[in-house]
């Protein structure tokens, strides 16, 4: 087994351990140790205000993703399995189209000029087109669209393991479905919307593409704050010490979310 | 670096050939750095291919978006690699005070040093000019359209969705001028001034654009009715039919330029090569394939830019004199970098 997982492990160890490492190693050597490039995170309030401001989206994001895919998984498990099948490969479609491309579809989609400012002017709902993208609203509404599968992937995974004896015993017992639902199939199904709510939350913290092109240039998230910082100090160091306390507060959240509930569970679905 | 010479033997080679026995000169080569895609291009038909004939060298080239990092490794190693780059004059000027470009002798380029002195820098010399101009949609302003600066500002005189980029530079000299500076008093710039009077525009901007690719597109579906923008972003949406023109009035001309590499493998053909990519005729030959302007002024001269052509270039003469040349020896100056980090606070303010 060793033998056959050396080659992954290897590329691991070369693109990515080694090289984190050596940046995080640039954040506190240059021309000998410094700790400014942290002084500055924790000094600035720009630092704190867009840490602030990515945590908020992506709580948003999370909380949206949730209540738009817990039902998707939900229908996807209780219906057959061609059904499913059908469900699962349009929540997965999105995936071949790249981030760049979706960003775009959003923007002709939600601008001034858009399909929805034009649609709703045709309609006299509105007067003046409304503001969409361009601001924070826009970058959540792309974020949500493209993390929804990482929300609903592991959703389905843990309600397929529910057995479905367990409703029809509630039912016996003459609970009502709603119920049978609020009492026995949702606390089942809470591990996956842990699980679901992890990733979906750790992986907006780091989006880049989509707040750089739909927020207007006010929406700053931290990975925008690491590529500036490699153009204002022209060093490296400077923008890595912003990804090693990003990447902390991850891994902070991991270690926070695995006393509740097994890693294996949030990352490898057993 | 085996390999590399390899290639480069290689290429020379095939230099000699073309160039029908003159081996001896071919032998000579430059490895030379631009910003890829149609630029270079443009380039290389109107100024590379003929100076390495002119020259009797071969030209090996390379492309890279930010030449600033790769020149501070490549010439930290101690052995770069390329010998000439194009790139934001500002790279050159604070390469050369931090050592990482070669100081340049100017007897020995005589087409740099017959350009005006705002043109060149003891390390680097004009190659290209482009601007950052008031840009607007033709459908919102069909006549008496915002012409100036302080009319950006004006939101009640021309009202509209407005854009600016999301970086100081020219953005702080837009703001100055719009505050009543002329255009040749704006350096040193008054930093506390023009951060000011962006604070007053700031509810009225609708997008900070960060690629020239966004400015277009906000332009072209009519995202915006005003913004400040590159010339020749705004003349391709143009070429493409949408109702959108740009005045050079207060436009910021900004440039590209060439400077060696400290320490360059191929250090005196670097320099006979910098001459020639300057020369006058090479320069005119730039506009005729791709919208930017000549860096040598003597390039419109020579006959070889019809006027209707010149009148639409940032750097013709009639046009410069409209404009605020910006001053990368600012920008490179502590003042000018401190001013970019206020960037940041300011827009997230």
């Amino acid at each position: 087994m060793l033998a056959l997982a050396s080659p992954a492990l290897l590329v691991i160890l070369l693109l990515i351990v080694l090289p984190v490492g050596w940046l995080a190693w640039q954040s506190i050597y240059h021309d000998g140790f410094t700790l400014e490039n942290y002084r500055r995170v924790f000094t600035e309030d720009i630092y704190w205000r867009s840490f602030a401001l990515t945590f908020e989206i992506s709580l948003a994001v999370t909380v949206i993703a949730l209540m738009l895919g817990y039902p998707v998984a939900y229908l996807a498990n209780s219906v057959s399995k061609g059904w499913s099948i059908l469900i699962l490969s349009l929540v997965v479609l999105p995936f071949w189209t790249s981030v760049l491309v979706r960003a775009y579809a959003w923007l002709a989609l939600l601008q001034r000029t858009g399909v929805i400012n034009q649609f709703l002017r045709y309609l006299d709902v509105i007067s003046e087109p409304l503001a969409l993208v361009h601001n924070t609203f826009g970058t959540v509404v792309a974020t949500v669209h493209i993390l929804l599968p990482f929300m609903v992937l592991p959703l389905y995974a843990t309600m397929q393991k529910i057995p479905g004896d367990l409703m029809q015993a509630g039912a016996s017992l003459g609970a009502s479905p709603s119920l049978t639902f609020f009492r026995v199939f949702l606390p089942l199904s809470l591990p996956g919307v842990l699980a679901g709510c992890t990733m979906v939350f750790v992986l907006c913290l780091g989006f880049y593409i989509t707040p750089e092109l739909l927020g207007g240039g006010r929406t700053v998230m931290v990975s925008m704050l690491v590529s500036r910082n490699v153009e204002l100090y022209n060093q490296f160091g400077a923008a890595s010490a912003v990804a090693v306390v990003l990447l902390l507060s991850v891994l902070l959240i991991f270690f926070a979310v695995s006393r509740f509930i097994s890693l294996d569970r949030v990352l490898g679905q057993k | 670096m085996t390999t590399t010479r390899n290639f480069g033997f290689g290429c020379a080679l095939l230099g000699a050939i073309g160039l029908t026995g003159t081996a001896a000169q071919a032998a000579e080569q430059i490895t030379f750095v631009s910003q890829g895609g149609a630029y270079q291009a443009a380039q290389t038909v109107a100024i590379l291919d003929p100076s390495a004939k002119k020259l009797g060298i071969t030209i090996n080239q390379d492309s890279i978006p930010d030449a600033w990092p790769a020149i501070k490794t490549q010439v930290g190693s101690g052995k770069p690699i390329w010998d000439v780059v194009d790139t934001p004059t500002g790279n050159c000027l604070r390469g050369g005070e931090q050592g990482l470009i070669e100081k340049l002798d100017f007897s020995k380029i005589p087409n740099g040093a017959a350009m005006p002195e705002a043109y060149r820098s003891p390390y680097s010399v004009s190659y290209e000019f482009y601007s950052s101009v008031l840009s607007y949609s033709q459908k919102t302003f069909p006549k008496d359209a915002p012409n100036s600066w302080a009319d950006f500002w004006d939101v009640k005189k021309f009202p509209g969705r407005r854009a600016l980029r999301n970086h100081p530079f020219a953005t702080l000299e837009a703001a100055l001028m719009a505050d009543g500076v002329a255009p040749d008093k704006l350096y040193p710039l008054d930093v506390d001034r023009a951060f000011k009077k962006l604070e007053e525009i700031k509810p009225h901007i609708t997008v900070w654009w960060t690629s020239g690719a966004q400015s277009a597109q906000l332009l072209n579906d009519g995202e915006v009715d005003m913004e400040m923008a590159w010339n020749g972003r705004v003349s391709a949406v143009a070429k493409e039919g949408a109702k959108v023109s740009f005045t050079y009035n207060q436009g910021i001309l900004q440039s590209t330029s060439l400077c060696i590499l400290k320490g360059a493998p191929n250090l005196e053909t670097a320099v006979k090569f910098l001459n020639e990519a300057v020369d006058p005729v090479h320069q005119a030959n730039l506009p005729l394939n791709i919208d930017y302007g000549p860096g040598n002024p003597k390039a419109f001269e020579t006959g070889v830019i019809k006027p209707e052509r010149a009148a639409q270039l940032p750097s013709e003469p009639a046009n410069a004199a409209k404009q605020a040349l910006m001053s990368y020896a600012w920008w490179s100056s502590p003042a000018g970098e401190a001013a970019e980090k206020r960037w940041a606070s300011f827009m997230q303010k």
